[in-house]
């Protein structure tokens, strides 16, 4: 019972979310990114937003994070709203962003020394070093780790603090294609392991398909969710699955880019 | 997994240590042998030559001590080629500042022929190097005391020019208030030499010493605030939004993420600051200030001593470089973090 509650508390509500920003040719108006955002995950669900760069999809991981406030409209986490940034809500974005001038060991630490919990879970570093495998590196420094080694050491960051919501800003985006599909399946190893609320963003289809429960893809200028599809392939997925192909051409032909374009 | 992900970058990493380790030494030619000792011992061997063709024409006591000096550097390059012929770290600090050496003591005879030798420069504005040499250790006391007076004077008000300077600058850089109120005053104050400031300094404080101080702290004081408050506000906001996400409040996010990340500007104002400070404190002992070696150059070119004048000069050389070189030293390590600084 304790536990369902638990689960309850990290499930995320989003309702009727706009967000505008000046416009930068012209400040005196405001341009309309996000409108109407309306988007509701369970606890421990793995959601992948997926759209055209420019549809708003970064912009709405900040209002989650608390980085931004909207317009209008709701953000909720179990029953409490969004007021601000908070370590209860963990943000990867795709540069790594690791503090240079710390190790790896202090950049995982750096969350618990923030919140003044360190010395109390000390413990916890090398689990979390661990869980990445990276233990061998903890006193390197980040310009010594390749881009799949730093991303790590990012989600281990991110996930010390526990957080209900993790938001991945599309984290694998800068890494080549082989690191890449290894780190899909340690972020969802990391995922089942903990069964943390995840919000992906990503313009990889295959990614969204062979990650998410759900793909929410949306539509640019202003941003707004045109459609949400259900995957309900068992895991763990085969990327080269009949089923996964054949969602894969259904949701390229929802974005317009399926093989038979039209010749002009 | 990991090894195939990291492959190259841990074999630069074992490259960059494995260079800074002795390796095999490998064999050397006879001619390569020589170029490591060599340049330093004929250099000297000239020197000592150049010396005694010279030295008929100068009053003994001068000569004695720069032979002694001569014999001695002789001495000492001898012995290191004989011990570099079992260690192999000196024989590659031999034959990277060989040359360098060589090529100093090849100025030293050049100025003794220029001066002693075909008295091409009027005296006594210009003596040998043997009559520098005498100054040095003649008035080795005095110097040594200018020396202690000057390090305890430039460290006081560089101290407090540092403190001052990153106190301003991270309240400068972090808050917007301070910073619409601060930037005008450093834009106006900050830009005039302090050493524009003495008549006023002399007038307002009772100590020479005091205001001396104060000026090398206002000198050190405008870069140190610049590079701070540009390196605190130039924080990449992607670092204080994670620190953000991750929990952090105020007090972290300025000392644990925007002053770290300002450190390489930090160093730069401190780097600025010293220099200032170095001309400042020369200055300010020249016309205020009863000690120290701007007042000692001063004095002694008063007397008409110039051997001194060049003594404190070398004197000057070496301490404000040992000085600059101690700052580099504490860059490095604490910004090891950091790829591709400037080697000082």
């Amino acid at each position: 019972m304790v536990a369902e509650s638990a689960m309850e508390a990290s499930s995320l509500r989003i309702r009727e979310v706009r967000k505008s920003f000046p416009a930068p040719d012209d400040p005196a108006t405001r341009r309309l990114a996000l409108d109407g955002i309306s988007l509701s995950l369970a606890a421990g669900e793995l959601v992948s937003l997926v759209g055209p760069s420019g549809c708003g999809k970064s912009t709405l991981l900040r209002l989650i994070a608390g980085l931004d406030s909207p317009d209008s409209g709701e953000l909720m986490v179990g029953a409490e709203s969004i007021v601000g940034p908070n370590a209860e809500r963990g943000l990867v974005f795709q540069d790594p962003n690791l503090f240079p001038w710390l190790t790896v060991r202090r950049n995982i630490e750096a969350g618990l020394a923030a919140r003044h919990v360190l010395h109390e879970n000390r413990h916890e570093v090398d689990e979390f070093m661990r869980l990445v495998g990276l233990e061998s590196f903890a006193d390197a420094y980040p310009h010594h780790l390749s881009g799949g080694m730093a991303q790590r050491v990012a989600l281990a960051r991110a996930l010390i603090n526990h957080p209900k919501v993790l938001l991945l800003d599309e984290p694998l985006g800068a890494l080549d294609a082989f690191t890449r599909m290894r780190m899909q399946d340690e972020v969802l190893r990391l995922w089942q392991a903990r069964r943390t609320t995840m919000l992906l963003v990503t313009h990889d289809i295959d990614e969204a398909i062979y990650m998410s429960d759900r793909i929410v893809i949306m539509t640019q200028r202003p941003g707004r969710i045109e459609r949400t599809i259900p995957v309900a392939l068992r895991r763990p997925r085969d990327r080269s699955s009949a089923d996964f192909l054949q969602l894969r051409g259904e949701i390229l032909e929802l974005l317009h880019f399926a093989g038979n374009a039209v010749a002009i | 997994m990991l090894q195939s992900e990291t492959g190259p970058r841990i074999a630069e990493v074992d490259q960059a240590w494995t260079e800074g380790a002795p390796r095999q030494a490998p064999v050397v030619s006879r001619a390569a042998s020589l170029r490591t000792w060599l340049p330093v011992t004929a250099a000297t061997v000239i020197c000592l030559g150049a010396h005694w063709f010279v030295s008929t024409t100068e009053p003994p006591a001068e000569t004695r001590s720069y032979f002694i000096f001569l014999w001695s550097v002789l001495g000492v390059s001898i012995v290191l080629a004989a011990a570099q012929v079992g260690w192999p770290s000196l024989r590659r600090w031999m034959r990277q500042m060989g040359p360098i050496f060589a090529a100093a003591l090849l100025v030293l005879v050049g100025w003794e022929l220029i001066t002693a030798g075909f008295r091409w420069l009027p005296l006594p504005y210009f003596p040998s190097p043997a009559g520098v040499f005498q100054s040095l250790i003649n008035d080795r006391a005095l110097l040594f005391d200018s020396t202690w007076h000057s390090l305890i004077l430039l460290l006081g008000g560089y101290a407090l020019g540092v403190i001052a300077g990153l106190i301003s600058g991270i309240c400068i850089g972090w808050s917007s208030p301070v910073r619409y109120w601060g930037m005008p005053v450093l834009k106006v104050v900050g830009p005039i030499p302090a050493t524009a400031w003495i008549p006023l300094a002399m007038v307002v404080s009772p100590s020479a010493v005091f205001s001396a101080a104060a000026l090398i702290a206002l000198a050190v004081w405008f870069p140190v605030t610049m590079l701070t408050a540009s390196g605190i506000s130039n924080t990449r906001a992607s670092y204080l939004d994670v620190a953000r996400t991750l929990g952090a409040g105020r007090r972290y996010l300025i000392f644990r993420v925007a002053i770290p990340a300002a450190l390489p500007s930090i160093f730069i104002g401190l780097f600025m600051g010293l220099g200032a400070s170095f001309l400042t404190l020369v200055v300010a002992e020249t016309v205020g200030v009863k000690s120290g070696l701007g007042w000692y150059v001063a004095w002694a070119q008063g007397w008409a001593e110039y051997g001194k004048v060049f003594a404190a000069l070398i004197i000057m050389a070496a301490f404000f470089s040992t000085i600059m070189t101690v700052l580099f030293k504490v860059r490095d390590r604490v910004l090891v973090w950091q790829k591709g600084v400037i080697k000082w």
